[in-house]
């Protein structure tokens, strides 16, 4: 589904490299976690494969689905199913949830020749998706993510990725914030939005997220590469010994640059 | 910034800054009239309008008044100073306006309005709303007059009122507005040349909307209208001003005057949507709109509203006020400014309690890109007799680009305990990364800038008639669509 070959990334217009060689193979039905410590890279990852002009693609190629998407715009993207959830979900005052969602929805069934949905047969769709991980329906008619608390941000993440439906999902550091019961929630949620036809990737810094939602694959970021990869066992390794012991036991290995 | 995400700052002024589309001019022959003021000017003003002796004596003692004053410049905003002595100050049309019909209004005026977009046709008033056109200094037509006399409401140009109501305009024309309230007001009363009266009795409910579009079409005249609202015990009238005006290098100056009188429980709601001609991209050319705008909530448990959507002009200077006289009477000012190129705005409200338990609430929303200039001065005080009252304002700034600015100056003062100020600010820039998340979403990112910007004027927005809501939003989206791809 997602193929990223070798994929370099810097600031746009500046000699910034964030991005240094990133390889990763997700396929349907699959659910992959990229750990790291910070500023390794894994936000920037998230936001150039879904178009975030601020970053340039150097060299290297993301593959969706065979095609290759460098070039589109971020909402050509989002038509063919990738979503981000966002590390830091942004304000945005006087429109609210349910309007931009169902612009959204639409925007994305027009481009995909799927029937659109008109506001009364909307209105019942986003009501039921509002159960997926118990969000209170005030949350609709309030502006987006405007004066919402950290944990409603990212809970209001996984409600839009409820009701886009999409194909591969991003979600960067959605745990951040949560408290247990909340996270609890939102797992549940995205564990029931996940199945063998979509895809999932999760940023994170904790393996608790992953007791929750658990992974096929962990990869770890670190200077801009995933560097190793495994099964949950390595969240577990990390958890225990942290970054340091990994980087040295990879130049240990001379696996490392 | 990158080069993508400057691209797409620089679409969003481009699409802000839409080619001005009212910038064509109207050929037509004007009366000859001496340039420049002078008492025997303003005497010749008064004679050419065939007013009575104390129209001629209150303009002549306005234009001594002004003589004395000295233009103002406390307001954050650097222009040249218009030439008043190089200035046409009437300028009418040679075929003689104020006709029985439509048939008689010049043709090329009759297109003017047309190609703005302004049926002056009855039968073409499928919104039932009563239009009075002004163009450059003269009331062209008003119409559905005799549907509104019917009502008892008079609704008719200045000059028409200065004859057929002169014992209205006497009580109550500078009643609101002092000759010598400041230099523009001073000089409009000297000079003003037509404008809207309209005057609600007791009791009813002006049955339509009320309308005046002002065209400015000479290139050397200024235009000063005065335009006097009353409404009596228990009425109630809305009310809306549109403009535009041709392209010209020159600056043209607009010195208004607006005077609204609410009796006892009396409601005006007072609605503007202008977009004089705003100069180009280097500042060359734009209206000046110097503007007196003041209401007096004479009478208990009054309302007045004003409602702006401000998007042209080259300079503004404009401050719609309420003076809260009556008890309980309620105040409102809503407002949006948008300024784009190398437009400046100075604009904001006054709001003055005088009456116990009165109310007023502000929100003014500006937007600025390019490199335009921004500002909100707003005045809240409230008197040591207005015991109980309440104001609530809110101005928001929302930037665009990195070369505009924005400003806000409220002067909040309060006299008495027992009353409350609320004052909310925020400054805010439309963010690439608003834009992005938006995006993310599905959203074109155009539909997305207009998304932002709709949901920020928003609060404003609604208040003015559905009619001229519809009207509002074309405006705002001309100003937005346009050069993308
Ligand atoms: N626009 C930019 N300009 C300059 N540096 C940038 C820019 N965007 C990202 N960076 C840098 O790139 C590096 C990677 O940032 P990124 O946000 O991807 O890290 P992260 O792995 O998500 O970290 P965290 O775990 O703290 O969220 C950081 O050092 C960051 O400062
Ligand atoms: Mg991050």
């Amino acid at each position: 589904m997602l193929e990223i070959k070798n994929l370099h990334a810097s600031v746009e217009g500046e000699d910034i490299e964030i991005l240094k060689g990133v390889n990763l193979k997700v396929n349907a039905g699959e659910i992959h976690a990229i750990m790291g410590p910070n500023g390794s890279g894994k936000s920037t990852l998230a936001k150039v494969v879904s178009g975030h002009p601020e970053y340039e693609v150097t060299e290297g190629e993301i593959l969706f689905n065979g095609e290759g998407i460098t070039e589109l715009d971020a909402d050509e993207r989002a038509h063919m199913g990738l979503f981000l959830a966002f590390q830091y979900p942004v304000e945005v005052p006087g429109i609210t949830n349910k309007t931009l969602l169902r612009e959204a929805y639409n925007t994305i069934a027009r481009a995909n020749d799927r029937e659109e949905l008109d506001p009364l047969e909307f209105e019942d769709y986003i009501t039921e998706k509002l159960d997926v991980i118990e969000m209170k329906d005030q949350f609709l008619s309030r502006s987006i993510n405007t004066g919402f608390s950290g944990g409603e941000k990212k809970k209001n993440e996984i409600f839009q990725m409820a009701v886009l439906n999409p194909v591969l999902s991003f979600l960067d550091e959605t745990d951040s914030g949560l408290d247990i019961d909340a996270l609890k929630v939102v797992s549940e949620g995205v564990n029931k939005i996940a199945n063998d036809k979509n895809a999932i990737v999760m940023i994170t810094h904790y393996q608790r997220l992953l007791n929750y939602i658990k992974p096929d694959h962990v990869h770890v970021m670190m200077g801009g590469k995933l560097i190793k990869s495994g099964g949950f066992e390595l969240a577990e390794e990390l958890e225990a010994n942290g970054y340091d012991a990994l980087e040295k036991e990879l130049v240990l290995n001379g696996e490392a640059q | 910034m990158s080069e993508e995400l400057s691209d797409g700052v620089k679409e969003l002024e481009s699409m802000i800054g839409e080619e001005y589309k009212y910038g064509f001019t109207t050929d037509v022959e004007y009366e000859d009239f001496p340039k420049g003021i002078s008492e025997e000017i303003v005497r010749e003003l008064s004679r050419v309008k065939e007013e009575p002796e104390w129209m001629t004596e209150f303009r002549v003692k306005a234009y001594h008044a002004w003589k004395e004053m000295e233009e103002p410049t406390w307001f954050n905003a650097t222009y040249k100073k218009p030439d008043f002595e190089n200035m046409l100050y009437y300028s009418a049309p040679k075929k003689k306006p104020q006709l029985d019909s439509m048939d008689d209004v010049d043709p090329n005026i009759r297109e003017t309005y047309e190609k703005l977009g302004i049926p002056l046709e009855e039968q073409k008033m499928l919104s039932g709303v009563a239009v009075d056109a002004v163009f450059d200094s003269v009331s062209i037509f008003t119409s559905f007059k005799e549907k509104l006399a019917e009502a008892g409401v008079i609704f008719c140009s200045m000059s028409e009122a200065i004859k057929e109501h002169p014992e209205l305009v006497k009580k109550y024309m500078a009643s609101v507005v002092p000759v010598r309230d400041n230099f523009y007001s001073a000089l409009n009363s000297a000079v003003f040349s037509d404008g809207s009266f309209c005057y609600i009795p007791k009791n009813t409910k002006c049955p339509m909307e009320l309308s005046t579009y002002f065209r400015i079409n000479n290139m050397e005249s200024g235009q000063f209208e005065r335009t006097l609202i009353v409404a009596e015990e228990g009425a109630s009238v809305s009310y809306l001003e549109g403009c535009t005006a041709p392209m010209y290098d020159e600056n043209q100056l607009h010195a208004a005057v607006v005077e609204l009188v609410a009796l006892d429980d009396a409601d005006i709601k007072y609605s503007t949507i202008q977009n004089w001609y705003s100069g180009d991209e280097n500042g060359k050319g734009g209206i000046y709109n110097f503007v007196t705008k003041r209401g007096i909530c004479k009478g208990k448990n009054s309302h007045i509203s004003w409602t702006q959507l401000e998007t042209g002009s080259a300079v503004t200077l404009k401050y719609p006020s309420v003076i809260l006289k009556g008890d309980n009477s309620v105040g409102e000012f809503y407002s949006v400014a948008v300024t784009t190129k190398k437009q400046q705005a100075d604009t904001g409200t006054k709001m003055i309690h005088l009456g116990k338990n009165t109310k007023s609430t502000i929100i003014s929303k500006g937007i600025s890109a390019g490199q335009s200039n921004n500002s909100y001065r707003g005045e809240v005080r409230i008197s040591k007799n207005a015991t109980g009252s309440k104001n609530y304002s809110v101005c928001d700034s929302m930037l665009i680009g990195q070369e505009c600015g924005a400003h806000t100056f409220p002067y909040i003062s309060s006299e008495n305990p027992s009353s409350s100020v609320e004052h909310e600010a925020t400054t805010s820039r439309v963010g690439e990364e608003q834009i992005f998340y938006l995006m993310q979403r599905g959203i074109s990112e155009q539909d997305a800038i207009s998304m932002i910007i709709n949901g920020f004027v928003k609060d404003v927005l609604k208040e003015l008639p559905l009619e001229f809501a519809v009207e509002a939003n074309k405006l705002l989206d001309v100003k937005l669509e346009g050069s993308v791809g």
